[in-house]
């Protein structure tokens, strides 16, 4: 349809050089033409959060802008939160404290409050409930994510402190 | 349980919130999704833009590959079959033929190499339908003159039930009060969040397609889909890989999976198709949207002692496989009397057809509307009384156990006055109810909302052969082995997806045979790998599933025992299976699992004939069905200015058995609670009346955030039954059924000055300020 174009895309410190249509979303992108498809796609309009991933320093919805939006920024998908065997410590809290069921929702959940909790240390339990209304999960009731996410940042708040 | 009892003192597993096994590969975004396979070919589906109307061309733009009705002249159409109740058999063509019968449906398919493309080419395709007049509403459907949905089907009845017990009559005539309520329930869509996915591609070698998608039901669809495309089923390969959620949702067969696999038959090729979110919204399946009618004959002492319904169920344009359309009105015709001793019943159900989308089940399938009926019916007889809703219930629940309903179902053992007693212990009502005559002095509306409920699961086959279902479900069969390396794996037909199954079944086999979870796997989701079976739906799977996972677990550890014995020199009887090891009750004579599967394979002749080669046992369980219970309890506060309701607090106490793992039975609970919250107060599809839906985004439908959900107490009962070998019942469904009535119940209690009684699904602002001003005129 229409002309494709050269684009280069930093994913978890790994360069993806692919060739895709300018009006090509960057949840498409990540996935079709990077292979990472943790990263999911739940409404295509900017209000489920299952394709939150982190631009930069901010959790965004790649459904909402276009790949070639994305470039020369690094992007963070839930695929670089692990380093290795050892999973991040929020990535333990949600199995902990049972936050996915259908895991459908969840890299979305993940990568929005891990933003949160890197940007934001001192972010209290209230605010952590605005945080998280920014997605929808079917499965959980939310109790359990909220639960991972506030032990996770007290344990990193009390890891800090001196 | 008699191969237990072998078994040595190790750690048990079951009743342990073990983490879920399911849960590292999903936390790290390695979970495999069909919508994460590549294809080489995409799918974009041609859908009506009316209600009704007649197809008078289809005109595709050059050059496009796009399949219409015609195409496809050598598929069958969907005919769902149900052999009772005036049922009506109506065919859906799985692309619109000649006439279309709701917006959504698919009237044409256009493939393209990429799924953007084909999404373009649809937009060029040109559908010129004469539009004809809709129906849209069950009561409108019925009235005379109505248009037709399906010619077979008069005034648009597609099937029509009736029940009168002999004693009904007199038992009304003799009632000291009669009570009334009509109620309604709009429309929902069970929206899991990923929507429905098809990937099948064709294997040049074997000739075979392998179709992977979104699907509780991967051996039913493999049966249905190779039989209407005509191929044999075995040629068939259906995989459910991961599932995002499906609540009943997904359950059902869609035609677009039909149309997927006939493509990449006939392309030879790989075809793939996701739908968008307004596709699911207003074409995958709907549910809910009934009405019910209740007429209720009370003693003087406020004893139930019969009951009439009259249920209404608008069940879109065409039924839903396998279950049919049925499953709603039927439902609702057996169940309705609930956790009640009401020994006469007269109901009629009928389902409808009108011009909208399909309905399908959805968790809990009609016993969210029924629950909601009758416990509005209870709260209402308890003002006509002048008793207290908890009062009345305790006088009508049932107590003794077997209990036969007045249809016929045996209620199993359960704890429904214990359960209501533990819920409303927990939360201190009489505090409550002094702080809700202080809060209304200030102008601030709090409400007490109560619902009890009992929740049949595990349905076996027999219930669904009642039903005269064409195809039956009921039983599972489940395969446990022992590969010659020690690891042992089990085979389902369950298809779970979200319900961390193979956490539990683990739990369970991890006892029976002394070893520890993480030595198990679970293998479902596969008609390849997995003995036919029937999926994960009507909270069903841990009861039959694991009830067949039991019995063919004891198969397997006598045979570890019959197998250490010959080694060790020992009775079978005296070997004990712990820690992963065959032992000599009481010596230190061992022989570890792998050794022990190494020679069951590699070296059976040490076994002179005694025993067969390997290690691989199968058993199936097909049970009566068992009834869970619960007593939900709901404390709201309603803003009389704007008709907002938030929730304050929500309370469950439950019994669904023995538990296996606490962890996600709370799970299932929490998540069905939310649903259930956003059935009472969020969530409706609306139609104008000329059949268009007017909530085709998640900006206009509105399911639940965190901000809406408060957190849910749990309290749990475990009634040992009879009814399932595991004792575990089934609870999947219970959060949904019980929460829409203890929330209505609640803003009624709340707005109770006002005397306004709300009696529609779901309460949104404008409903409340509608009754409030109502009853202020």
């Amino acid at each position: 349809m229409t002309e494709k174009i050269e684009i280069t895309l930093n994913i978890n410190g790994h360069d993806h050089s692919v060739r895709v249509e300018p009006r090509k979303t960057l949840v498409d992108v990540i996935r079709d033409d990077c292979g990472q498809t943790g990263t999911h796609i739940g409404c295509e309009h900017g209000i489920c959060g299952a394709c939150t991933i982190i631009l930069g320093d901010e959790a965004v919805r790649s459904c909402l802008m276009f790949a070639v939006q994305a470039q020369g920024k690094r992007i963070r998908t839930v695929e670089g939160l692990a380093e290795g065997d050892k999973l991040h410590p929020l990535q333990t809290s949600f199995m902990t404290h049972h936050a996915l069921q259908c895991g459908f929702c969840t890299p979305g959940f993940l990568m929005l409050a891990v933003n949160a909790l890197e940007t934001n240390p001192d972010i209290t339990d209230e605010e952590i409930l605005d945080l998280l209304s920014s997605n929808l999960c079917r499965c959980t009731g939310y109790q359990n994510i909220v639960k991972a996410v506030r032990s996770t940042a007290h344990e990193m708040r009390r890891a800090r402190a001196p | 349980m008699t191969a237990s009892s072998k078994r040595a003192g190790g750690p048990a597993w079951v009743g342990r919130s073990i983490r879920r096994l399911e849960d590292p590969a999903l936390v790290r975004g390695a979970g495999r999704f069909t919508g994460d396979l590549l294809a080489d070919c995409w799918v974009r589906f041609v859908r009506s833009p009316v209600a009704c109307g007649r197809i008078r061309r289809i005109t595709a733009p050059a050059g496009a590959t796009v399949l219409t009705a015609a195409d496809l002249a050598g598929v069958k159409p969907i005919v769902p079959m149900l052999h009772k109740f005036n049922y009506v058999p109506i065919r859906q063509p799985v692309l619109a033929k000649d006439m279309v019968r709701f917006v959504g449906e698919p009237v044409a398919a256009v493939v393209a190499a990429t799924a953007q493309e084909a999404e373009d080419l649809a937009d060029l395709v040109e559908v010129e339908i004469e539009a004809m007049p809709a129906v849209v509403r069950a009561h409108e459907a019925i009235a005379a003159h109505a248009p037709c949905v399906h010619a077979e089907a008069a005034r648009n009845v597609i099937v029509e039930a009736r029940v009168r017990t002999p004693g009904f009559d007199a038992a009304m005539a003799h009632a000291h009060r009669q009570v009334e309520i009509a109620i309604r329930s709009g429309r929902q869509n069970a929206l899991p969040l990923e929507p429905r996915a098809a990937h099948a591609a064709w294997d040049r070698a074997s000739a075979r397609v392998t179709l992977t998608c979104a699907t509780q039901m991967p051996h039913a669809m493999r049966t249905i889909i190779a039989e209407l495309i005509g191929m044999r089923e075995s040629d068939l390969r259906v995989i459910a890989p991961d599932v995002g959620g499906g609540f009943g949702q997904k359950m059902s067969l869609c035609p677009e999976f039909v149309v997927v696999t006939w493509l990449a038959r006939g392309l030879q090729s790989s075809v793939a198709w996701s739908e968008d979110r307004r596709e699911n919204l207003i074409a995958c399946f709907h549910s809910r949207d009934q009405h019910v009618t209740l007429v209720a004959a009370f003693d003087a002492e406020a004893r139930l002692l019969a009951l009439s319904a009259d249920v209404l169920a608008n069940v879109g344009a065409y039924s839903c496989y396998p279950t049919t359309c049925a499953v709603e009105p039927l439902m609702a015709l057996a169940e309705m009397p609930g956790p009640y001793a009401v020994r006469e019943y007269a109901c009629s159900a009928r389902g409808i057809a009108t011009h909208t989308c399909p309905m399908a089940p959805y968790r809990g399938v009609s016993r969210p509307v029924i629950t909601f009926a009758m416990e509005r019916l209870m709260d209402k007889a308890a003002a006509a009384f002048a008793l207290d809703p908890v009062d009345i219930r305790r006088r009508n629940l049932v107590r003794t156990f077997p209990f036969r309903t007045a249809t016929g179902l045996t209620l199993d053992e359960a704890s429904y006055v214990e359960t209501m007693d533990a819920a409303v212990e927990a939360i201190n009502v009489a505090a409550f109810r002094a702080r809700q005559i202080k809060a209304r002095a200030q102008g601030q509306y709090l409400g007490l909302g109560i619902s009890t409920f009992c929740e049949r699961t595990g349905y076996g086959t027999p219930a669904f052969a009642e039903r005269g279902m064409d195809v039956t479900p009921g039983w599972e069969t489940v395969e446990v082995s022992m590969d010659p390396s020690g690891l042992i794996e089990a085979r389902i037909g369950s298809s779970p997806h979200g319900q961390g199954l193979r956490t539990t079944l683990a739990q369970i086999i991890a006892d029976e045979l002394g070893t520890s979870p993480d030595r198990i796997r679970i293998v479902h989701g596969d008609t390849d790998r997995t003995p036919y079976g029937w999926g994960t739906f009507a909270s069903r799977s841990l009861v039959i599933a694991g009830g067949a996972t039991l019995l063919a677990a004891q198969k397997v550890a006598v045979k570890l025992r019959s197998l250490a014995g010959i080694l060790l020199e020992a009775s079978a009887d005296d070997i004990v299976l712990e820690e992963s090891v065959a032992r000599v009750a009481g010596t230190d004579r061992a022989i570890a699992f792998d050794a022990l599967a190494r020679a069951a394979y590699h070296q059976i002749h040490r076994f002179k004939g005694e025993v067969a080669p390997g290690i691989a046992e199968r058993a199936t369980y097909d049970p009566p069905g068992t009834f869970s219970n619960a007593c939900h309890l709901a404390i709201v506060e309603v803003d009389v200015e704007t008709g907002c309701v938030r929730l304050e607090k929500f309370l469950v106490a439950e019994d669904a058995g023995r538990l296996i793992n606490p962890m996600i039975a709370d799970g299932q609970i929490h998540g069905g609670v939310a649903q259930g919250i956003a059935n009472a107060l969020l969530e409706e599809i609306i139609y104008d009346e000329g059949g268009n839906i007017l909530t085709a985004t998640l900006a206009d439908y509105l399911p639940p955030t965190v901000r809406e959900i408060p957190s849910v107490e749990i309290h749990h009962l475990e009634t040992a039954s009879s009814a399932s070998i595991t004792q575990a019942k089934g609870l999947g469904e219970g959060g949904a059924i019980g929460a829409p009535a203890a929330v209505l119940n609640a803003i009624n209690d709340a707005l109770s000055p006002f005397g306004v009684s709300i009696d529609e699904l779901p309460a949104t602002p404008r409903r409340v300020r509608e009754a409030l001003r109502a009853a202020m005129t």
